[in-house]
């Protein structure tokens, strides 16, 4: 019953937790949506009016870029950054840290997952 | 956190003065600099300079994407060429 930007809809949950579930809407562009569009956030996604629903989908549509044209842009940003050669974008190229963070440890996240190199250990900073 | 609004952006004056020169007799000419720090702001569009890199000066084009960032962030200060392989470590420095 409750679709709002495609594809979402849990039930059960709080419209305040609920709208998290977009991509793009955190909890506190949740609570100022709720706010503008006078619904309570405590109420749960199934008790919702259709009109309230309606009033919440106005906001997002007109004010918020979310999900699909969200990730768009998100990835055009870095294809500018990789296009025109800077630093930055060659870190994202080479599935590195961009902001500067160090890369002798830590950094799993953008490293993925550990590749274990025969002939190294013990040495300072590489630690297990 | 990022620069005073109220100074704009930094760019060294020398260099910009020397493109703003070029700018008025009509450009061409390759800008040789060391100043990596430079902003790159509307008028250095379209010219071509050789930013040092500690090492040799990379020539960067600059295009209107480029604007905003920093001359430095075209010319990388570090080689790398992936772990092990000895061949391509022997062909690392020119």
């Amino acid at each position: 019953m409750a679709r709002i930007a495609g594809v979402d809809l849990p039930k059960d949950k709080r419209v305040e937790i609920a709208l998290t579930y977009i991509f793009g809407i955190g909890k506190s562009s949740s609570k100022k949506i709720l706010e503008k569009a006078g619904v309570d956030p405590n109420k749960r996604v199934k008790d919702l009016t259709p009109e309230e629903v309606g009033r919440i989908r106005d906001i997002i549509d007109k004010e918020y870029k979310v999900e699909g044209e969200l990730r768009k842009e998100i990835a055009m940003n870095i294809k500018r950054l990789i296009d025109i050669g800077c630093y930055r974008g060659l870190r994202h190229l080479a599935g590195l840290p961009v902001r500067g963070q160090r890369t002798r440890t830590n950094a799993r996240t953008r490293k993925g997952p550990r590749k274990t190199v025969p002939g190294r250990g013990k040495k300072r900073g590489a630690k297990k | 956190m990022g620069r005073s609004k109220k100074k704009g952006p930094y760019v060294d004056p020398k260099l910009l003065k020397k493109v703003l020169e070029l700018n008025e007799k009509g450009e061409k000419r390759v800008i040789k600099t060391w100043s990596r720090r430079s902003t790159i702001i509307p008028e250095f569009v379209g010219h071509t300079f050789a930013v040092y890199n500690g090492r040799k000066f990379i020539p960067v084009y600059v295009t209107e994407l480029m604007i905003g960032h920093k001359l430095g962030e075209f010319a990388p200060t570090r080689t790398f060429h992936g772990h092990g392989d000895e061949k391509k470590k022997a062909k690392v420095k020119k």
